[in-house]
């Protein structure tokens, strides 16, 4: 079992330049069924076996697709997550970074009261190793099925838990890179909600940073609703305040942007906080061992 | 990205925000002119891209840092307000020569206040602006709300004052409007915060009327936030921005030529502009000694973490992003060597968008081009590993090679105290 992405994903790339086109043939080559591909001067024609179409409505009309993944540059960003969500597809996944944040203002604005769930922008994407669903930017080999779900604002930081838990033999069920922006599709307190309610998922990694006050939300959801082992990590404890630190999210500007106010907030809630990046799959490994859940 | 008041108040203005009369000057001379201009009654204000300017000092570049550990000891004089100042950054002057010479004691000198730290902001140009007579002082802001994903506004009466400083003693004072990006800001908006503040008859609907311009200002300039603080009511009854800061986004500055062109490098740390010019542009300059090279801004901020985990201190912040070309590493070196308080580089590249053997490449074009006389602690992880492992291995290089990342930086403290 998983969340967002399985072995039913009929996936669309949205933006096939050099990024797009690279990162399609990897998703291929991990065993994702990638059916389409959008680029608007290149209908008709074939990008690694995989037909192109000028049009999302049409892609999705000829070929059910029902993920896409953007690549789009962050001026027409917004415009391709609209596009797509208008053509019905129920999950998009927004890689590309730096989109304006009004742009993003009004995407949420446009999403309001649709079905579709947006991941991202400025994300690494959503995986589910065990159906071999690889809708991002992430290195494929590092991934182990299993069933600790990972949600981080950081790409590289997935990556990194991910790598620590293979390393100690724990796999992965899905894990979703929920974006850097200050304005994102779906907060990390949702993508916790989904992993909760996923049977397959027996235990969550939660990995914030600095900025905004989205792990206190999460913190509040956990303490109410999660019985599964939680282990977090929040980056930038050692930040000055008033820098943004690369994400635009992550700059401390109020108390709730504190690490330190971050991990009392997911302590309170039952949290294992790991202080150390370092240690956040040995973490898992104790907490996973102590409740006979290994 | 940050733009002056003098900017910032004339963009205000464009959109029919009211603001008091005035000009920007360069020289005392300058000032002198505009004051007469305005009639003599002026304030001049220092433009430097740091708030606290009224309650900061004015001393010679090597002075800085010893007045800012004054200023930071001192919290009587950062919390206290400092009425009719005619000491700090923000002067009133009630002729053309008082004007001049309060331009002579600023421009040139170095502008300290708690907001600068401890290395000041020179001051370039000061704005000169007809003097106000207040009856009361309030704050209005406009900034996005991440979680609700709309536009903010916020407000207070009690203005003249940072908002945080607000937001701390008495958090009911500040009222808040979410704006429906679909509708706009409707007048509703105006007349409701209004009613909130306190403001009656003919000077509700100034405010009100000023809260649309402020909106469409902050709609048109891709801000990241406008503030006007304090907004004030005369002791003739106008409602008038006394003050004003925008930020703009930088990732619309594409669409905002004309906005991008105020950008004023002088502000920043010169190290950072330079990582700028040479294409790596998320940078940020720490007091540590253990330079950084991380692709992602999280593994960055988390590479931080453990080396100061292991006893370290970190002397930047550095996300070398998605590297397609090895000259980017080697800038990022390039960058970080022209730091002297750097006595070890930790690499840490979890490959994934980004390649490793185009890092290793990197490194190793680097270990030519560059002098490098401190070591190289390198972890590399991820995508095109096995690529890289070669690359390095065939090229001889000596560098400290790791493969966790506890372990990395561990040995990047070692590295950094041996050469201390």
């Amino acid at each position: 079992m998983s969340v967002l992405v399985d072995a039913n994903t009929r996936l669309l790339v949205q933006g096939i330049g050099t990024e797009g086109a690279n990162h399609m043939r990897r998703s291929i080559a991990y065993g994702t069924n990638v059916v389409a591909a959008i680029h608007p001067r290149r209908g008709g024609e074939e990008q690694d076996g995989v037909p192109i179409f000028t049009t999302a409505g049409e892609a999705v009309r000829t070929t059910g697709a029902n993920v896409s993944i953007i690549f789009v540059p962050a001026a027409g960003a917004a415009d391709a997550i609209l596009e797509a969500a208008d053509a019905g597809i129920p999950l998009i996944v927004c890689i590309t970074e730096g989109i304006p944040v009004l742009d993003m203002v009004k995407v949420k604005a446009g999403l309001r009261g649709s079905k579709t769930v947006l991941i991202g922008p400025n994300c690494p994407g959503v995986i589910t190793p065990g159906a071999k669903a690889r809708v991002g930017i992430m290195p494929g080999d590092v991934f182990l099925p299993g069933e600790v779900g990972v949600v981080s604002r950081s790409g590289t930081l997935v990556y990194e838990v991910v790598a620590q838990l293979t390393d100690e033999g724990i796999g992965q069920s899905t894990c979703i890179g929920v974006g850097g922006d200050p304005i994102i599709g779906t907060r990390q307190v949702e993508a916790i909600r989904m992993l909760n309610e996923d049977p397959g998922t027996r235990a969550i990694v939660m990995v914030g940073e600095i900025g905004g006050s989205a792990e206190q939300e999460a913190a509040e959801y956990i303490k109410q609703q999660v019985k599964k082992p939680v282990v977090a990590f929040i980056a930038g404890a050692t930040a000055p305040p008033g820098r943004r630190m690369g994400h635009a999210g992550a700059i401390i500007s109020g108390e709730d942007g504190k690490a330190e106010n971050k991990k009392a907030a997911l302590r309170a809630a039952g949290a294992y906080v790991s202080d150390s990046p370092a240690e956040i799959g040995a973490t898992m490994k104790r907490v996973l061992t102590e409740r006979g859940l290994l | 990205m940050k733009i002056h008041e003098y900017q910032a108040r004339d963009l205000l203005a464009q959109h029919g925000v009211p603001v008091p009369r005035g000009r920007v000057a360069a020289t005392p001379a300058e000032a002198r002119a505009i004051a007469a201009e305005l009639g003599g009654r002026v304030v001049v204000k220092a433009q430097i891209h740091a708030g606290g300017r009224g309650k900061g000092r004015l001393v010679a570049r090597d002075d800085t840092a010893a007045m800012f550990q004054r200023l930071v000891a001192d919290p009587a004089n950062n919390s206290g307000q400092v009425k009719g100042d005619r000491i700090g950054g923000v002067r009133l002057a009630d002729s053309p020569a008082e004007a001049e010479a309060a331009a002579a004691a600023i421009l040139g000198k170095h502008l300290v206040s708690i907001q600068t730290g401890p290395e000041g902001k020179l001051v370039k140009h000061v704005l000169v602006a007809e003097q106000t007579d207040v009856a009361k002082e309030y704050y209005l802001a406009i900034i996005i709300d991440g979680a609700a994903a709309t536009p903010l506004i916020m407000a207070s009466s009690e203005g003249g004052q940072e908002i945080e400083v607000v937001a701390h003693n008495n958090p009911d004072a500040i009222v808040r409007v979410n704006v429906n990006p679909g509708a706009g800001l409707q007048p509703y908006v105006g007349r409701r915060l209004a009613a909130q503040l306190g403001f009656k008859d003919d000077q509700a609907a100034q405010f009100g009327k000023l809260v649309e311009a402020l909106y469409r200002a902050f709609e048109a300039s891709d801000a990241s936030m406008v503030e006007v603080n304090p907004l004030v009511v005369t002791t003739d009854g106008r409602v008038i921005a006394l003050d004003a800061k925008v930020n703009v986004d930088d990732n619309a500055l594409f669409r905002q030529k004309e906005l991008a062109s105020l950008r004023d490098k002088d502000e920043e740390d010169p190290l950072e502009v330079m990582a700028g010019e040479l294409g790596v542009a998320n940078f940020i300059k720490l007091d540590g000694n253990i330079g950084c090279v991380v692709n992602g801004a999280g593994l960055a901020m988390a590479t931080m973490d453990t080396i100061k985990l292991a006893g370290g201190e970190p002397a930047n912040f550095l996300d070398i992003g998605t590297v397609n070309d090895p000259q980017r590493v080697v800038n990022a070196l390039k960058v970080i060597i022209e730091d002297p308080s750097v006595k070890a580089i930790l690499v840490n590249i979890f490959g994934g968008m980004a390649r490793v053997d185009i890092i290793a490449q990197g490194v190793i074009d680097a270990s030519k081009q560059l002098d490098l006389k401190v070591p190289v602690v390198m972890r590399l992880v991820g995508t095109n590993l096995a690529e890289g492992e070669k690359l390095l291995e065939e090229s001889g290089l000596q560098v400290i090679r790791a493969r966790e990342l506890a372990d990395a930086a561990r040995k990047a403290v070692e590295a950094a105290n041996t050469a201390a």
